[in-house]
């Protein structure tokens, strides 16, 4: 397992290296110069040369690569065209802004959607699932920013209780990360659901039940650990993408997160800025997936035993075939 | 033999699908006295599982909607029986033996806990007694007990299958239903657990509702037998009796023309034919269309339940021996 682990983290290396070339390479291609865009339309051709210069931009590519590569290992993520500030400080101001958004987020959603969805599957063909359904597709086919928009207007403008925008205090949190969850939740309330309701109709459960269990003990016990598996996954994803700042919410409620800085990083072909945030994004999300891959080995055994190692099979290996040998000499 | 123990009476069950209504089991009774091993024999679909599910209240509902009937166990209706009250009777007066081990046990839970659970349950005992019970247990049905905490992906189809039956016995149930319990082991282990029945049987006097294809079972273990076809019982006699002078013509057909039981013939003999769908039964004797006896009344009307010798109950026409 841990050799696993290991094993998984070292992978990371390459991938980084590769989605960092690649970004590399499409900034090289996008038209637009950072120089210009800079200094503006009055500066002289010179000016621009010599910043062009000065940045290192003239270089060829598998320089330019190299060099980042380089200072990346010592530490140094480089420093923003616009603002001249290091990228690594900025984006460390900045990240404490997304994740909170994210983590509160996903909470809210996990706690309204699973119950939701428990809900809808275990009162199937009931009034109960077709409200639960009918609210999750509500959810889900509503644009972000017009409920964003929407709860400006009732509880910051109508009923005048929340901030329409900016984060002062924590009421600042609330908007942003209802906005948020509730896309979420509808996701997850419909996963859990459709889930469940696979599960319940399994043999096991049947099994569970004729043992003379609680219902309880047989929905959480027996089939909420089955089912929450592909949860998880959902669960995760959305973690690791909303990590990547939550565009629109930062953009309507003013939040100063890492969604904004990428994306004025891109618009300003900031390159330092974009390479930053390329490269910590991709690097937490490989992160975020190798946690829900050891999650599902945690939940079930089916998938920790193809994780255990060589040594480790072959040994279970012998102990399956002694212990056969031994059935059989029962058996005679 | 003792008092009934279990008594269904007129039951029906259908399954409400969206395309159509699945009439599973038609107007079936069926007394299980004490100590007595009925055997349960039909073609696939005939509607046995179903049968043994409804005695458990374990059908899914939705689908099945139990449509009439009573069933009567220690003298309670079980389908009137509170939740709370079935949850006493599950597992620890009745037992299930479920038809497919592949699938009958929790695939992220320890074999062995999955026993200590239903142990637990009835018993007021500690956990570590409760596990060391469940070792017992599999130990009993021929599993070493160092298996204990192994998953069930760790084992092969046939020790599934005992761990099922293990789970089962754990309680040593007043009824227990057995379907198809032997059909995913080989044959030694087949034996074995066979013998392991009969021992508790013996011992617990136990009564057992066996629902077999296999006809070897049925001749070794049980003391009467009941033929299903279509959701109905067409043939109730003592197994004696059954193997002796079977009068029905489907269990004719399904014994074949064997006299008496040797060991080359122990399966059920196939019939030409198909049984009809259960979405769509004729409106006479179900198996009108397959039977070489059939005759016109055989369409029009459905034959009622006759006794044709004392103990001996046939739903047919024309019911007797081979011409
Ligand atoms: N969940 C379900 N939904 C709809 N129809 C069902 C369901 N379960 C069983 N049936 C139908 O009910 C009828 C009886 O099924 P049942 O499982 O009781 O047969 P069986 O006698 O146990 O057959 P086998 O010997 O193959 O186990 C069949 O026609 C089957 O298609
Ligand atoms: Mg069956």
């Amino acid at each position: 397992m841990i050799r696993y682990v290991v094993k998984r983290l070292l992978m990371m290396i390459p991938i980084l290296l590769c989605i960092s070339f690649f970004v590399m390479v499409l900034i090289d291609i996008t038209p637009g110069d950072p120089a210009r865009l800079l200094l503006g339309n009055t500066a002289t051709e010179e000016k621009i040369e010599s910043l062009r210069e000065e940045w290192g931009l003239n270089d060829p590519l598998p320089v330019r690569y190299g060099r980042f590569v380089w200072n990346i290992l010592h530490g140094d993520f480089g420093t923003s065209y616009q603002t001249k500030r290091p990228v690594a400080t900025e984006m460390f101001q900045r990240f404490p802004y997304t994740l909170l958004i994210a983590v509160l987020s996903l909470v809210l959603s996990v706690f309204i959607g699973i119950p939701l969805g428990v809900l809808a599957a275990t009162h199937q063909y009931t009034i109960w699932d077709n409200v639960a359904i009918f609210l999750s597709l509500i959810a889900v086919s509503m644009p972000g920013f017009w409920f964003a928009l929407l709860l400006i207007r009732y509880f910051g403008v109508v009923l005048a209780i929340l901030p329409t925008s900016g984060i002062e205090d924590w009421k600042g949190w609330i908007l942003p990360t209802v906005s948020l969850a509730l896309g979420y939740a509808a996701i997850i309330a419909r996963q859990t659901r459709s889930n469940l309701l696979e599960v319940i109709r399994q043999d096991y459960i049947t099994t569970a039940r004729a043992k003379g269990l609680a219902e309880g003990r047989v929905l959480y016990l027996h089939a909420m650990k089955n089912a929450i598996i592909p949860v998880v996954m959902i669960v995760g994803s959305i973690f690791g993408a909303s990590l990547g700042g939550a565009l629109i919410a930062e953009i309507v409620f003013s939040v100063p997160g890492l969604g904004q800085y990428t994306l004025s990083g891109l618009s300003n072909r900031d390159y330092p800025v974009i390479q930053g945030s390329v490269l910590i994004l991709s690097g937490l999300y490989s992160v975020i997936i190798l946690v829900i891959d050891l999650l599902f080995a945690l939940i079930d055994p089916r998938i920790r035993s193809q994780y255990s190692s060589k040594r480790e099979k072959i040994r279970k290996k012998g102990g399956v075939a002694a212990n056969e040998a031994e059935e059989g000499v029962a058996a005679d | 033999m003792g008092d009934v123990l279990l008594s269904i009476k007129n039951l029906s069950i259908e399954y409400h699908t969206d395309k159509a209504v699945v009439y599973a089991v038609n107007n079936i009774s069926l007394d299980v006295r004490h100590g007595e091993t009925i055997g349960l024999v039909g073609e696939t679909g005939a509607g046995k599982t179903t049968i043994a599910k409804s005695i458990l209240r374990v059908l899914p509902t939705p689908p099945a909607v139990v449509k009439s009937g009573e069933i009567f166990f220690d003298g309670d209706d079980l389908l009137k029986t509170s939740e709370h009250g079935m949850k006493k009777i599950r597992g620890n007066k009745i037992a299930m033996i479920f038809q497919d081990p592949m699938t009958a046990l929790n695939p992220i839970e320890r074999v062995g806990s999955q026993i200590a659970e239903a142990i637990k349950q009835h018993n007021k005992i500690s956990r570590a007694e409760a596990e060391r019970r469940a070792c017992d247990m599999l130990e009993m049905v021929g599993i070493p007990g160092g298996r204990f905490s192994e998953y069930p992906h760790q084992f092969s189809g046939g020790m599934k299958q005992r761990v099922v039956i293990a789970m089962a016995l754990a309680c040593k149930p007043e009824l227990l239903l057995a379907d198809e319990p032997t059909t995913a082991l080989d044959v030694t282990i087949q034996a074995q657990v066979l013998e392991m029945m009969h021992d508790l049987k013996e011992r617990l006097g136990t009564s057992v509702v066996m629902i077999t294809h296999d006809l070897g079972v049925v001749a070794d273990l049980c003391d009467s037998v009941a033929v299903v076809y279509a959701g109905e019982i067409v043939e109730q006699a003592s197994a004696d009796d059954m193997f002796e002078s079977p009068s029905h013509p489907y269990t004719i057909g399904l014994f074949g023309s064997l006299p008496q039981l040797d060991s080359t013939e122990r399966r059920l003999k196939p019939i030409k034919g198909l049984m009809p769908d259960p979405t769509n039964l004729p409106a006479g004797c179900r198996f009108c269309e397959r039977c070489p006896r059939a005759a016109g009344e055989c369409a029009q009307a459905a034959p009622e339940m006759r006794e044709t010798a004392p103990g001996h109950f046939v739903k047919c026409f024309y019911p007797g021996g081979e011409e």
